[in-house]
């Protein structure tokens, strides 16, 4: 993202809304200026915030009267006054910050917008954890804090010596070079991100194991980590098994995002399935 | 939606906080999903939402490419729900808001008999979850469980702060933000319906909740946290 500086007015607006606070009015150029570092390339600026189209002299000279008199124009909060966010031509690696930081572009490896992950939400559809088991989303960055992929690596690399798979259709998993080893593409590792999810799945016997590894990887890490824990429930709606474990390891389970079991496979996906099994 | 797993609050919090959303399995009933996600969206317009939201365009209140100036005097807070159902053209997921139980229980019982086939979740307290189920003779399919946040959470602003934040998983509506519409409305500069309007713009798939924020709001005014 870029900002103009010819019609910047320095009003100020845009310095609260980017989630990364990586917007300041530079107090030479008095110009608001982006940190292109922190930018997570997030767009919250750009589709956030709403648009004028004044022309700046005249804003500029408004606001410099005001001032003299030590009156402050109380304009909304949410507002760029001149339009003056200009989206920049991102290329690679610089574009992996904007897939996931950015809500509104899918990801090119799931075709899911967000964070591109489907995880229990389509369970009933996908069977991806079935009984027995859990997946884990274990997500770096949540929320307003940001990660670098370097910081992600280390929880992969930890995890994949724990002998756990990574889930496949997983934007991070895409970025690895080894999924066996959990080692992540030399060429992003310093680009950072608002977010991103690691999925994996174990039995549930190794689910208090896998969470006394992420505990001990996390303290080193230097940002928030935001574990989410899905499990299959039984026939009559029940769920005990996970969440036991969970109270016992001093979880108190407050909200849970949960599927109830509308989906089901489309006429034509399951004639697909149909001709697969008799080819 | 992760996007709404992890919002800040214990599960007192959330008994105006009711997010239902709809979504398609990749490649498994994906193809012809966009009618019933429109649907899905209609059929929530009768049980009174706080927000509906697709996560490709957004909630019912959105920003302007080209706002009128006169509108820092007079701007329109209301939002536009059929802009939402009418604006949705590409399969995604689609989500209603609510701020009662009863609206929540009744929508999620109508859903079932309108039998779509899209996967629904719904993101509240386990516990309200569970009584949206059991209204619809429903067995709870499968469960995600919020472990809240840990590492280095010295990083995170204070608890009003968080309550309104989170409110949009992806990030977009910042603490900065949030801080600012805490402190304005207590120093009067603007009501809690005024601050909200502008948090809500930037929750980019519409899952915000206008209702909670405005109590958070309300409470944040008197409440040191």
């Amino acid at each position: 993202m870029k900002i103009d500086p010819a019609k910047c007015v320095a009003c100020g607006n845009c310095t609260y809304v980017c989630p990364m606070g990586a917007i300041y009015i530079d107090p030479e150029r008095k110009r608001a200026t982006i940190d292109r570092d922190e930018c997570v390339e997030c767009y919250a600026c750009f589709n956030g915030l709403s648009q004028e189209h004044l022309n700046p002299t005249l804003v500029r000279t408004i606001r410099r009267i005001l001032a003299l008199a030590r009156v402050r124009f109380d304009p909304e909060p949410d507002v760029c006054p001149t339009a003056a966010f200009v989206p920049d031509e991102l290329t690679w690696p610089r574009t992996v910050r904007r897939a996931f930081s950015d809500p509104r572009v899918p990801h090119e490896s799931t075709g899911i917008e967000g964070r591109g992950t489907e995880e229990v939400k389509t369970n009933d559809v996908s069977g991806r954890v079935r009984a027995g088991e859990v997946g884990f989303t274990i997500e770096f960055g949540r929320p307003g804090v940001g990660v670098r992929f370097r910081e992600i690596q280390e929880m992969c690399w930890a995890l994949a010596k724990a002998g756990v798979a990574f889930e496949k259709k997983n934007p991070v998993t895409s970025l690895m070079t080894d999924v066996g080893t959990g080692t992540i593409r030399e060429d992003i590792l310093g680009e950072k991100v608002m977010s991103a999810i690691v999925e994996i799945k174990t039995g549930v016997e190794r689910t208090e194991e896998i969470i006394r590894l992420v505990w001990e990887v996390e303290k080193r890490l230097d940002t928030v980590v935001a574990l989410g824990v899905g499990a299959r429930c039984d026939e009559q709606g029940d769920e005990d098994q996970v969440r036991e474990i969970l109270e016992r390891l001093g979880y108190r389970l407050e909200r849970a995002k949960t599927n109830i079991g509308l989906g089901r496979i489309s006429s034509a996906h399951a004639e697909d399935s149909r001709k697969a099994l008799t080819v | 939606m992760t996007n709404t797993l992890h919002r800040y609050g214990d599960a007192e919090s959330f008994h105006d906080d009711y997010v239902v959303f709809a979504i398609a399995c990749k490649g498994k009933n994906d193809e012809d999903a966009l009618p019933k996600l429109r649907r899905f969206l209609e059929i929530a317009l009768e049980y009174k939402p706080v927000n509906l939201g697709d996560a490709r365009h957004g909630g019912a209140l959105r920003p302007s490419r080209s706002l009128n100036p006169l509108s820092h005097w007079k701007r329109d807070i209301k939002p536009d729900f059929m802009a939402v159902i009418n604006g949705l053209d590409v399969t995604t997921t689609c989500a209603a808001v609510f701020d009662d139980r009863v609206a929540a229980e009744d929508f999620v019982k109508r859903i079932k008999e309108e039998s779509l086939g899209l996967s629904v979740n719904v993101s509240t307290s386990i516990d309200g979850a569970e009584q949206c189920c059991q209204h619809a003779c429903l067995a709870r399919h499968s469960v995600g469980y919020s472990l809240g946040f840990e590492g280095k959470t010295e990083k995170l602003p204070n608890s009003q702060v968080l309550m309104l934040s989170t409110m949009c998983g992806h990030g977009m509506i910042s603490h900065s933000l949030s801080k600012k519409m805490i402190d304005w409305v207590k120093e009067g500069r603007r009501t809690p319906e005024q601050a909200v309007s502008y948090l809500a713009r930037f929750c980019s798939c519409g899952v915000f909740n206008p209702s909670r924020a405005k109590r958070i709001l309300q409470d944040a005014r008197t409440k040191t946290q």
